[in-house]
């Protein structure tokens, strides 16, 4: 028998209370995953290009190697027990949050495609109903962007441009990644 | 060649929209743009995996959180977190918020002029068992007034966090209570549009649950999208 899926509800202002949890940020556990350390940060603005300061996003991502730390991915390529490739982060009173995970390996994609490195993220916020779900991309792996069957599907390139998280000042790399809710650059997310 | 076996899609009415006027907040934060279909890869029917201890010690009782017991109406949330074939989720983490009884959050945040409870924060999490079972002990949170509108109050209500066996079948939610005169007044209850599924927020009461001189027991199962039907099953 076919159950109704529960309802989504805000997660409200006060998600802090029951969603913080120590050093959800640091997917690297302070170091010891396997892999090139990266940084990612951004901003999320609203319609009015106004900071969220009440948003929180959730990331998800395959190892170094390109492997998911999941029973579904069989793929020959090495497991990294330090490795989960999850992690949380809350935008603070300017609308920022920072994520320290390591670059993600390719992952195979439907068919024989192959996917461009990228990281699942999802956006959850005071006002949002449900979370959002979109995609980050690294802006300098042009050759593999372009090879993307899901980028490449995209037709409106502010839309492709949206996802590409470019390359800031840094060590270790950090790219920028800003999510935009509405309006002039608004982040292109997917329904899943 | 992976194979990936992909997750339903949302049915229409089952979820509320980004876009609901009348709470006010999603005005300027719902997307304009059309959500641009994906076809599920291994990235989406994967995700986190609970096992190893990395989300820390469960806490199933809220009321232990201080040296005292927490002010207001002991009760027992429990039921289990199944999928829409009503099959078991197992060993995925369930993660519970709430106001106090006075209905206050233990948040900087929070400026309703309702006292906190030094007994309480109102965080719990557990991993369900192998029926996808779960079982809180808390208080009864306190209704409170937010700015939506004038003399606005959202219902009673726990804010619910689980995430199934893939990053597809992520979910955030809320638990109400039966019989509560606001909940026919409060724009995020009725942002879904379904009536049925509305009702699926709403806890049961189930006298089974209850502990004889001690806590009440509501009952609330979480439903999370099932796989969608291989061309044989279609
Ligand atoms: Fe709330």
């Amino acid at each position: 028998m076919k159950r109704m899926p529960t309802a989504s509800q805000t997660v409200g202002p006060f998600f802090h209370v029951g969603l913080a949890r120590p050093d959800l940020a640091d997917l690297t556990r302070g170091g010891r995953a396997q892999g090139e350390p990266i940084v990612i940060l951004g901003q999320v603005r609203d319609g009015d290009g106004a900071p969220v300061p009440d948003a929180m996003l959730e990331i998800w991502q395959a190892n170094a190697a390109g492997k998911y730390a999941h029973p579904e991915d069989r793929q020959a390529k090495p497991d990294d027990a330090n490795f989960v490739g999850f992690g949380r982060a809350f935008t603070d009173k300017e609308g920022r949050y920072r994520f320290t995970t390591v670059r993600p390996g390719a992952v195979p994609g439907r068919g024989n495609a192959l996917q461009a490195p990228h990281i699942a993220v999802t956006l959850f916020a005071r006002g949002l109903l449900k979370h959002l779900f979109t995609r980050l991309y690294f802006a300098d792996l042009v050759q593999a962007n372009e090879a993307d069957p899901v980028l490449s599907g995209i037709e409106d390139a502010a839309a492709r441009r949206s996802l590409l998280a470019e390359k800031v000042n840094g060590a270790p790399a950090t790219y920028r990644f800003d999510l935009v809710l509405q309006g002039e650059g608004e982040t292109a997310f997917f329904e899943v | 060649m992976v194979d990936v076996r992909p997750y339903r899609r949302e049915q229409p009415g089952n979820h509320p929209p980004y876009l609901y006027p009348d709470y006010a907040s999603t005005v300027k934060r719902a997307p304009t743009r059309r959500l641009i279909r994906l076809e599920q890869t291994l990235t989406e029917v994967t995700g986190p995996v609970f096992t190893g201890g990395w989300t820390g010690p469960a806490i199933a009782d809220l009321t232990r959180a201080g040296a005292g017991e927490p002010i207001g109406e002991r009760i027992i949330i429990a039921g289990r977190v199944l999928d829409e074939d009503g099959n078991p989720v197992p060993g995925t983490l369930l993660e519970l918020w709430q106001a106090n009884a006075a209905g206050r959050y233990f948040h900087d945040g929070d400026r309703h002029d309702a006292p906190l409870d030094p007994n309480f924060t109102g965080k719990g999490h557990v991993i369900t068992d192998g029926d996808g079972a779960y079982r809180f002990l808390t208080v009864k949170p306190g209704a409170y007034p937010w700015r939506n509108t004038y003399n606005a109050w959202r219902p009673q209500h726990l804010h619910f966090s689980v995430f199934g066996p893939a990053f597809a079948t992520r979910l955030v939610t809320q638990m109400y209570f039966p019989g509560d005169p606001l909940l026919p007044l409060d724009p995020i209850f009725n942002s879904t549009a379904d009536e049925t599924a509305r009702r699926r927020l709403v806890s049961i009461y189930d006298p089974a649950l209850s502990e004889a001189e001690y806590a009440l027991g509501y009952r609330f199962d979480i439903v999370l999208r099932g796989r969608a039907a291989t061309p044989m099953e279609r």
